[in-house]
């Protein structure tokens, strides 16, 4: 049996140089018993370098799918995709050389020990002994895992197995890093210090492609986020940028009784308002910046006879973003 | 760190090379802090088996065909309960392990990963569930040596024994790949009731294939049992005078059902890991 198409090179493609994932009309279609399921589709998009890449999107969305294709485990239906300029479809033995993975779910072998999980993974990787041995204890000092390094993995908390999980993805220095849901089930605590790990990770300069239906996690963390919904990009820029293309700053939620489609439309005729809908039973508001008040939104409701229950006043985020693309809450 | 600029990546084969030898070695160093796990599960059947029919009834004169007939049997068991014994550890070793990581545990995706072709990860499998049958044989070789009541006569053909042995080690383990890819964890009960102990009694483990002939219907049909090989096999290595049948058919034989066990359990575990 061959091993993969073609058996060395380094730089095979120039344009890896740059960007060190490219994905063309990536798409993934499962044929099941309950039919066909959309998990992936046209998805083109390339991650630089050193950046923090963010895949943001609601349960289902196809986060987990993609990551899968990327790391060689979900095999395409159609389309390409390079990570460090190796096609991880033609030659899967080599592209896992330069793939790390945080899967969403914990896969730690619990037959091992903490410090074991580390050194064999290394030495799958092809370090020798005392490579492996060396790079372990650095790494139990770096994740704060040292005094539990003849530990059970059973015996870890969840923020520690999670970390530990980092600490084994990037074992055998990869070029990418894949963290699929990190911070999903983590305490809030646990949660800022995972942040802190990946946020170390990238000022060493290594390259991290992340998921999340975090819209705080991907706005805080990541440089560039891509907004999937259904298996479709739908939006891929800054965090920033993202914001700012939605034409407004502040984000107005109001609770009422009544006609709440009725409200939304009054609401729309409020100078400075770009747009108000109804999501899920809530009316949202949306103030161009040095536009419309709160007072002003109010006092209009209450002339037009509608009985405001409670109103909220934020900074529009990525959530709004995404409901200003889907018509949905990032959450359900 | 050294993130900079592109990791050198080595060539497949190299880096499936070390992985599969690195797999290897994590293996064996779960067995070895297993080690009395692995003791537990493999003695006390073979254990079971010599004490009752080698020891126990010749001594209480139960023997199947007085002092000479149980000489006779003592030495015939040797060869059936290795051969047993390593289907057993084929199961053991590989199968129920892979059964609880498809289920529940997902363990296995780290080794998923690791920079070499997802048949080599299964084939690994293979070849650690091979060297675990392979000490389990030795052990019960112990066992049958010493406990029977009865002198056993082993003569050991070495050319057999040492093409033999590694042969059904890696069947019963590809078989262990076999089930463990397509098993549910809530159908394992099944595997024993349906599989294993069917195999074991009707394995000639307990008996020489040859002494079926008064049963033609039963001779011809136990041959899909896979484990018929292993026994004849076995007695074919470690002694001499007791019917067995061709040589070639039990080459054959193996051959075939570790390919067959091989491709199969290959196949199954792709379609676990991959989607
Ligand atoms: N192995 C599979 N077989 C069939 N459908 C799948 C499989 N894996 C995922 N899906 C479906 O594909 C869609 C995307 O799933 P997933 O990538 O896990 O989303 P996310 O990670 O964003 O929550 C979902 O509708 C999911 O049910
Ligand atoms: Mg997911």
């Amino acid at each position: 049996m061959a091993v993969d198409a073609q058996a060395t090179d380094t730089h095979p493609d120039a344009e890896a140089d740059a960007d060190v994932i490219v994905t063309d009309d990536l798409t993934k279609i499962f044929e099941g018993r309950g039919g066909r399921v959309r998990a992936v589709e046209h998805l083109s998009l390339r991650v630089r370098r050193g950046e923090i890449f963010g895949l943001l999107g609601p349960n289902g969305a196809g986060k987990t799918t993609t990551v899968g294709m990327l790391t060689t485990r979900v095999i395409p239906t159609r389309g390409r995709a390079l990570v460090g300029g190796i096609d991880v479809v033609a030659r899967p033995a080599t592209a896992k050389q330069v793939i790390g993975v945080v899967p969403q779910t914990n896969t730690l072998d619990r037959s091992l020990d903490v410090a074991e999980n580390l050194y064999f993974h290394g030495r799958y990787f092809g370090m020798g002994a005392r490579e492996a041995h060396d790079r372990v204890r650095g790494l139990l000092e770096q994740f704060r895992l040292a005094d539990r390094a003849t530990a059970g993995v059973d015996e870890l908390s969840g923020g520690m197995a999670q970390r530990l999980m980092v600490a084994r993805a990037i074992m055998h220095d990869p070029d990418v890093l894949f963290l699929d849901e990190p911070t999903s089930g983590l305490d809030p605590q646990s949660r800022l210090a995972l942040w802190d790990v990946i946020g170390e990770l990238h000022r060493r300069g290594q390259t991290i492609v992340l998921t999340t239906h975090y819209m705080e996690e991907a706005d805080q963390l990541c440089e560039r986020v891509a907004i999937i919904d259904h298996g479709r990009l739908l939006a891929l820029d800054t965090p920033e940028a993202l914001k700012k293309s939605i034409g407004a700053d502040t984000e107005v939620r109001i609770h009422a009784s009544g006609d709440l489609e009725a409200l939304a439309r009054e609401l729309e005729q409020v100078p400075g308002v770009d747009s108000a809908r109804v999501v899920d039973g809530t009316v949202y508001a949306y103030l161009r910046a040095g536009g419309a008040t709160l007072p002003e939104i109010i006092t209009h409701a209450d002339r037009k006879g509608f009985a405001l229950q409670d109103v909220g006043v934020k900074e529009t985020t990525l959530e709004t973003v995404f409901i200003d693309l889907t018509g949905r809450e990032l959450r359900e | 760190m050294s993130n900079a600029g592109i990791t050198a990546v080595k060539p497949a084969h190299a880096s499936s090379r070390s992985a599969f030898a690195a797999l290897l070695l994590r293996d064996l160093a779960v067995l070895r802090k297993e080690v009395w796990m692995f003791l537990g599960r493999t003695v006390m059947q073979p254990l079971l088996l010599i004490f009752v029919f080698a020891y126990v009834f010749p001594k209480i004169g139960e023997a199947i065909g007085g002092a000479a007939g149980a000489a006779r049997f003592s030495t015939l068991l040797v060869g059936g309960v290795i051969a047993s014994s390593m289907i057993f550890q084929g199961v053991q070793a590989v199968a129920l392990p892979l059964v609880q990581d498809f289920g529940y545990t997902r363990e296995i995706e780290d080794r998923v990963l690791a920079p070499m072709p997802v048949w080599a990860v299964a084939l690994e499998k293979v070849a650690s569930g091979a060297i675990q049958a392979v000490i389990a044989a030795l052990v019960v070789f112990v066992l049958a040596t010493f406990i029977p009541a009865t002198p056993v006569h082993l003569s050991i053909h070495w050319f057999y024994l040492v093409t033999i042995l590694p042969l059904s080690a890696m069947m019963s383990a590809a078989l262990g790949l076999t089930i463990g890819t397509r098993v549910e964890p809530r159908q394992v009960p099944l595997i024993f009731s349906l599989l294993v102990l069917p195999m074991t009694f009707l394995g000639a483990v307990y008996y020489p294939w040859q002494g079926l002939t008064p049963l033609p219907w039963l001779k011809w049909s136990v041959l899909v049992n896979p484990l018929i090989y292993l026994s004849e096999g076995m007695r074919l290595s470690l002694t001499k005078g007791v019917p067995h049948m061709p040589v070639a058919a039990v080459y054959a034989a193996l051959v075939a059902f570790t390919a067959v066990f091989s491709k199969l359990g290959i196949d199954g575990f792709k379609k676990r890991v991959l989607s």
